[in-house]
C-alpha cells in the first residue's frame, strides 16, 4: 500500500519537526559551502542561525532559473567534484541550460520518491515498467530507472520514440506500467488503435505521466486507449527531476514528498507567501538534497497546496494539477490566456488531436493569434463547407474557454511539432 | 454512382504534387480531378482506377483520406448540354455542392462527377429525366 509509510503518513508535528531540522541544515550546508547563498544571505545580513522556525524561511531570498543559468555549468555545487556521481540539464530553450549535479545520497532519495510514486500507481517488484521517457540530460527516463531500480522492479528502458517497438514491447514482455510524457501516452494510445493491436494484448495496468502540462480529457482519452489508470508526475530538474509530487490512485491533487522538498505558494508579481488553497507559484526548498541544495527556487508552475490528509491515507501535503506557468502565460488583446486553456477547448471537440502551436502576432498595433490544430481523419470532408464547420467549431470552443477570438488553421497530421520532451505550444512574434 | 477519394492538402508548396507523385508510385490511374481550395488549405477531390490501393499509398504517406460518394452523369457534347443536365437537378431544388469533369476518350459526349446535398433524389431526378448515369463497370472503360 505505501512505499514507506513512516514517511508518508507523519503527523503534523512530526512532519515540521523534521521539515525545520532539515531545513537549518541545509541552510547552513548551503551558506557554508556555496558562494552564491553566502553572498545572497550576506547582502541581507542574514546567517543560517536565524532560520529558528519554517515561517522563518521567508527570510531567505528567492533563487531563479537565471541565478542557476548564471552558476552554468557546476557553479552552485556543495561537495567537492568527487562526491558527484551523476549530471543532468534541462534543455535551454532560451540561453543556457541549467545543471544539476547529484551526490549518491542525491541519486538515493530521487530513487525513494520514484518508488513512493510507483508504489502509489500500483507496482510490485515483479512488474515490468516500460521506460519511455528519454534517457539523457532530461532527467525522466534515468529518473524513473533509479526509482525502478530501488523498488527492485524490472525497469526496460527503452526510451523515447520508435512506435513500433514500444508497441511491440507492450505486448511481447506484457509490461505493467508506462511511463512518458502525456503527449507520447496519447500517441501511443492512437498508434496501438491504429496498428489494429486489441487491448486484450496488452497488460498496462496504469501509465506514470508528466514533464508537460496535460488536462483531464487528456487523461480520459489516454486511459480509455490504453486501458490504464493514469498518474500524474511533477518535477524539475533544478531542483531533482521527476518525483517531487505524483498522484495517488485517488487522482486528487500530487502528492508531494515533504519531508525532502519544502513546499510554499507565492503570488508571483509580489513575491507574498499565499495559503493552502490559495493559487500562485510553487517555490521548492530541498531538505535533503547534498550535491546542489536548493533555497526558495521559483519554479513558476501554478498551482494550489492542499493541506489535508488524502483518502489513501497519506499525509503528505497535495498540490493540484499544474495548471500553467508564470511565463506560459500569453497576455493578448490585455487578456490572460495560458496554452492549457486552448489545449482544453480543442479537447472539447470530438475527432481533433490534441496537437496545436499558437502563432501570436502583431502586424500592425492589434495582436493576432492563429491556432494551428492538426487535422484528423474524423474532421475532414470533402467539402469546403463542412470544414468550416469545423473551423468555426473550434474558434467557439476557444472563445468559450479564452474569451478570445482567434483563427484557426488546420494543418496535415503529424506536422505540428510532437514532443517526446517538451512541447512547443507557442510561438509568439511580437515585440513587446 | 461511384466511390471518389478526398485528400487534404495543407496549403504548402508541392503537396498537390506530392499526392499525385504518391498515386503514380502506386500505379494508381487518376481518371478525373479537382482541386477546392480556401486561402488556408485544399480539398484533392479523385476519381481513381483503384480506391483501395489509393487510399493505402496517400495514408502510407501521411495524407488524410476520405472516401465519399459522388454521381457520374454523362453530358451530351453539345451547346447547353451541362445546362440541360444541371437544371433537371435546380428544378428539383436539390442543392449542387460541387461539380467537376473527367478526361473522356469519347468525343460525343462529356462526363461530370456531381456532388449534392441528397444523392438519392439526384438519382431518382436523373433517371426520371433520362439522363445517363454511369455505373461502376462504365467508369472503368474510361
Ligand atoms: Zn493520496
Amino acid at each position: 500500500m505505501f512505499w514507506n509509510e513512516k514517511a508518508e503518513c507523519m503527523t503534523k508535528e512530526e512532519k515540521e519537526e523534521l521539515q525545520l531540522k532539515r531545513l537549518q541544515e541545509t541552510v547552513r550546508i548551503a551558506y557554508e559551502n556555496v558562494e552564491f547563498y553566502k553572498k545572497r544571505f550576506d547582502e541581507i545580513g542574514l546567517k543560517p542561525e536565524d532560520i529558528k522556525t519554517l515561517e522563518d524561511i521567508e527570510k531567505i531570498p528567492f533563487t531563479t532559473k537565471s541565478d542557476l543559468r548564471e552558476a552554468y555549468p557546476l557553479g552552485l555545487l556543495a561537495v567537492p567534484r568527487d562526491e558527484i556521481v551523476e549530471i543532468h540539464a534541462s534543455s535551454g530553450t532560451t540561453g543556457k541550460p541549467t545543471v544539476t549535479g547529484y551526490t549518491q545520497n542525491d541519486l538515493d532519495v530521487w530513487g525513494e520518491c520514484i518508488a513512493r510514486g510507483l508504489k502509489m500507481a500500483g507496482a510490485e517488484k515483479d512488474y515490468i515498467i516500460q521506460n519511455a521517457y528519454g534517457y539523457g540530460l532530461f532527467t525522466g527516463g534515468f529518473g524513473i530507472h533509479h526509482g525502478g531500480n530501488k523498488m527492485g522492479a524490472i525497469t526496460i528502458p527503452i526510451s523515447a520514440g520508435n512506435t513500433q517497438r514500444q508497441l511491440d514491447t507492450m505486448v511481447d514482455f506484457q509490461s505493467d506500467i508506462l511511463t512518458c510524457t502525456p503527449s507520447y501516452a496519447m500517441y501511443l494510445g492512437e498508434s496501438r488503435e491504429k496498428a489494429g493491436i486489441p487491448i486484450e494484448d496488452i497488460n498496462l495496468k496504469a501509465g506514470i505521466h508528466g514533464a508537460e502540462m496535460w488536462t483531464d480529457e487528456m487523461r480520459k482519452r489516454i486511459e480509455a486507449s490504453l486501458g490504464i489508470k493514469t498518474y500524474n508526475i511533477y518535477g524539475l530538474t533544478e531542483v531533482m527531476g521527476p518525483g517531487v509530487a505524483q498522484e495517488c490512485g485517488e487522482q486528487n491533487g500530487m502528492h508531494l514528498q515533504d519531508d525532502h522538498f519544502y513546499p510554499e505558494i507565492i503570488n508571483s508579481e509580489t513575491g507574498e507567501t499565499l495559503d493552502y488553497g490559495e493559487k500562485g507559484e510553487l517555490v521548492l526548498t530541498s531538505l535533503t538534497k547534498t550535491g546542489m541544495p536548493i533555497l526558495r527556487f521559483r519554479t513558476k508552475d501554478l498551482t494550489s497546496l492542499i493541506a489535508d490528509k488524502c483518502e489513501c491515507g497519506r499525509t503528505t501535503v497535495r498540490m493540484t494539477r499544474i495548471t500553467g506557468r508564470s511565463d506560459d502565460m500569453l497576455k493578448i488583446k490585455g487578456v490572460m490566456v495560458f496554452p492549457s486553456q486552448i489545449e482544453k477547448a480543442l479537447l472539447k471537440i470530438e475527432g481533433i488531436s490534441p496537437n496545436y502551436l499558437i502563432h501570436v502576432t502583431r502586424p500592425d498595433i492589434l495582436d493576432e493569434v492563429e491556432v494551428k490544430v492538426e487535422a484528423s481523419k474524423e474532421l475532414f470532408s470533402d467539402e469546403i463547407k463542412e470544414m468550416e464547420i469545423v473551423e468555426k467549431q473550434i474558434q467557439a470552443s476557444i472563445r468559450s474557454e479564452t474569451g478570445l477570438r482567434v483563427d484557426v488553421t488546420l494543418c496535415e497530421p503529424e506536422t505540428l511539432p510532437r514532443s517526446e520532451g517538451k512541447a512547443v505550444r507557442v510561438i509568439d512574434e511580437r515585440n513587446l | 454512382m461511384a466511390v471518389q477519394i478526398s485528400v487534404f492538402i495543407e496549403n504548402k508548396e508541392g503537396r498537390i504534387k506530392k499526392a499525385i507523385d504518391t498515386l503514380a508510385k502506386a500505379d494508381v490511374n487518376i481518371r478525373a480531378l479537382s482541386v477546392g481550395d480556401t486561402t488556408k488549405y485544399g480539398i484533392l477531390r479523385l476519381i481513381v482506377s483503384d480506391n483501395e490501393k489509393a487510399t493505402k499509398a496517400l495514408e502510407d504517406d501521411g495524407f488524410i483520406v476520405k472516401e465519399s460518394e459522388v454521381i457520374v452523369v454523362s453530358v451530351p457534347d453539345k451547346p447547353n448540354g451541362l445546362n440541360t443536365t444541371l437544371a433537371i437537378l435546380d428544378d428539383a431544388d436539390i442543392n449542387l455542392e460541387y461539380i467537376y469533369a473527367f478526361v473522356s476518350s469519347q468525343p460525343e459526349e462529356a462526363i461530370v462527377a456531381i456532388k449534392v446535398e441528397n444523392t438519392e433524389k439526384a438519382i431518382e431526378v436523373f433517371e426520371a429525366n433520362d439522363a445517363k448515369i454511369l455505373t461502376e463497370e462504365e467508369l472503368e472503360k474510361i
